[in-house]
């Protein structure tokens, strides 16, 4: 199987360092690049289709729209058993909004062959979770959203997708794009075999140009949206510490709970 | 004029009017009034008209469009492709859906066909001249922005709790509208349907949630949280080690890769209170905590931390509510 997983590198959420620049761009200097948490689930998922067909021929490449900065994390990728990667990097998508990532994604996606692309459900840095969806409408590929399972055969693919209180039966033809979530599984950490391994895998890097894109549609200048301002949020109060026996402590609770009318 | 702004009438999974939609209406309708245009619900489905009545308690026109096959296709792409080709038809200002999987789906699809820019995840709007500004919240609440379109046209998704739904004093009228045109988008058949038992309410719109973490101990620690969730009007939520441990389903986990949520009550029994869990909960309207470490993270940000046993608080906890009901 050839299957292509998107995968964002965004800011470590665990390094506690995510921010934004005062013009509302999120700072890449402040935290070091990983993988996004739910682009690793669908790389993790796209290992395990792979591995479950020993007797088959697999590709797995990553696609990514990202600076420079995301090099280490598509690595890491890499190394974990994806077997190369395609970065999108150009000076000119600085600033860019949702339709320019789409547009640049779906540019990628028409030079590749594939019978599974893979993203994540959404992002950590963006939460936005509508770039899939995006794609898929563009590049005219049936899109099946928040999956738990995924289960290919004879060119369709079936994909558990949750929903807010179970889960619905999906069924579409390949090539297909699926959007994936956390109950897939959780992804592997690389290997010492596997990180030597990603050394020699290719990083192919293609601008702009390379896509046919005009950099004067995409990047800050052609978004249609802007930050205005960025504030820190406001001060939640001194917390209020409670150490009585339960009985106590569940009175206190419950004026607490009363003086701010939730009960 | 500018275009009309479009809600998406989102239906829950028994195909009643979501509660999102209440909320996403509201908020068209303020943007609608300050840019001096019209605020249209769409419901597409099998048998639109109860939605379409009951979004038209909150909208003065809703456009219901009958679908045979949205039972069989996968509802958001129906519905995204009969909204974009409405907006084709009438024009567009703005489309607002809600932030949940639903609402992702019809925005990510409308907006890919609309070619239109799009602010995601609103937690509050507001205006400036005549056109609306949406604040977002970056990184699980760290911090905030206020954003705006540019060329006065955009997808909002709204998250749930984020706008008091209003309805209006004198209902809207409900339209038919019928499109000819054959759907074209690939199609996903839809060839089950599962419910999981008891799921009545939607994590992320709910007003109270009483989370549990590995504190709990287990699934049958789950038992309380859930007779403290019904005391309370709630749902119960979880960490991702209660999920992980087969406590409790993925569904409900709060976080990082699960939902994020902003109740006005987050009960918190048992939760360390790690980054990846506190981006998906932190802008709680009330964050009351019970862990029996003083210095667990979640000390940090809860309004009220209980030092003791999440066991014998929650049982003590029950009683006093069950006793102020009784
Ligand atoms: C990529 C990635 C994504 C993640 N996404 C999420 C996510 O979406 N959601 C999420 O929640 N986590 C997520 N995590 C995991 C997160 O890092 C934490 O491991 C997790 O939130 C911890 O859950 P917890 O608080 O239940 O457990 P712990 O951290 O083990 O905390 C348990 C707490 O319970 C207290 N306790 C124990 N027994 C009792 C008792 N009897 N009474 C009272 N208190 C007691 C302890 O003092 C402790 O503070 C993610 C991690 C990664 C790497
Ligand atoms: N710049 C990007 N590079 C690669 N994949 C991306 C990029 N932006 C978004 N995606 C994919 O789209 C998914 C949803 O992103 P979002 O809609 O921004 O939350 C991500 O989980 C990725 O799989």
């Amino acid at each position: 199987m050839r299957i292509v997983v998107l995968s964002k590198p965004v800011p470590d959420p665990a390094s506690g360092q995510e921010r934004l620049t005062p013009d509302g761009r999120v700072d890449r200097g402040a935290a070091p690049a990983v993988i996004n948490g739910n682009d690793e689930y669908a790389l993790e998922a796209a290992l395990k289709l792979a591995e479950a067909r020993p007797d088959e021929e697999h590709e797995i490449t990553l696609v990514a729209m990202s600076p420079e900065s995301g090099r280490d994390a598509i690595r890491k990728g890499l190394a974990m058993g994806a077997h190369r990667a395609v970065m999108v990097i150009d000076p000119a998508l600085g600033g860019s909004d949702w339709l320019a990532t789409v547009r640049v994604l779906e540019a990628v996606l028409r030079t590749l062959e594939y019978d599974l692309v893979l993203a994540g459900a959404d992002t950590s840095d963006g939460v936005a979770g509508v770039v899939g969806a995006a794609v898929a409408t563009r590049v005219g590929l049936p899109y099946l959203s928040y999956a738990a399972t995924i289960e290919p055969s004879d060119g369709r693919v079936r994909v558990n997708r949750l929903t807010a209180t179970g889960h619905e039966v999906l069924e579409a033809p390949t090539p297909a794009l699926i959007t994936c979530t956390q109950a897939l599984g959780a992804p592997r950490y690389p290997s010492l075999k596997g990180i030597m391994a990603a050394r020699s895998k290719e990083i192919e890097v293609r601008s702009l140009a390379d896509l046919g894109i005009d950099p004067a549609t995409v990047g800050a200048e052609a978004a249609g949206t802007t930050v205005d301002e960025v504030r820190p949020p406001a001060e939640r109060g001194a917390t209020r510490v409670i150490r009585d026996e339960p009985e106590e402590a569940a009175r206190q609770v419950v004026a607490f709970l009363a003086e701010r009318r939730l009960i | 004029m500018a275009g009309p702004v479009w809600v998406h009438g989102e239906l829950g999974p028994d195909g009643t009017l979501a509660r999102i939609a209440t909320e996403t209406a509201t908020a068209a309708r303020d943007i609608a009034d300050r840019a001096g245009t019209e605020a249209i619900g769409i419901v597409v489905a099998a048998d639109p008209s109860g939605a379409a009545e009951e979004l038209a308690r909150f909208l003065p026109r809703v456009l219901a469009v009958t679908e045979p096959v949205s039972g069989a296709r996968t509802a958001a792409a129906v519905a995204a492709e009969r909204i974009a080709a409405l907006a084709r038809r009438d024009g567009i200002g703005y489309l607002v859906t809600g932030a949940g999987p639903e609402g992702r789906d019809v925005a990510g699809i409308a907006g890919a066909l609309l070619d239109l820019p799009l602010l995601a995840n609103a937690i509050a709007l507001g205006s400036r001249g005549d056109g609306p500004t949406v604040d977002e919240s970056a990184f699980g609440g760290k911090q905030l922005t206020t954003s705006s379109f540019t060329k006065s046209k955009g997808v909002i998704t709204v998250r749930p709790n984020a706008v008091d739904a209003v309805p209006l004093d004198i209902p809207g009228r409900v339209e038919p509208a019928d499109l000819d045109e054959p759907l074209a988008l690939p199609v996903v058949t839809v060839v089950d349907r599962v419910s999981a038992e008891a799921a009545a309410q939607s994590i992320e719109e709910a007003r109270v949630i009483v989370a549990g973490g590995r504190g709990v101990g287990g699934p049958d620690g789950f038992e309380l949280l859930r007779e403290l969730a019904d005391a309370l009007g709630g749902v119960v939520g979880a960490t991702r080690a209660a999920v992980d441990a087969g406590w409790i389903p993925y569904a409900v986990q709060i976080g990082q890769t699960g939902k994020i949520v902003k109740p006005q009550l987050y009960l918190a029994m048992g939760i360390s209170g790690a980054i990846q869990h506190k981006v998906g909960m932190q802008t709680a309207g009330a964050i009351v905590a019970v862990n029996r470490d003083p210095d667990a993270p979640i000390a940090e940000f809860a309004d009220v931390l209980v030092v003791g046993d999440q066991a014998a608080v929650g049982r003590a906890l029950l009683a006093a509510l069950r006793d102020r009901s009784a």
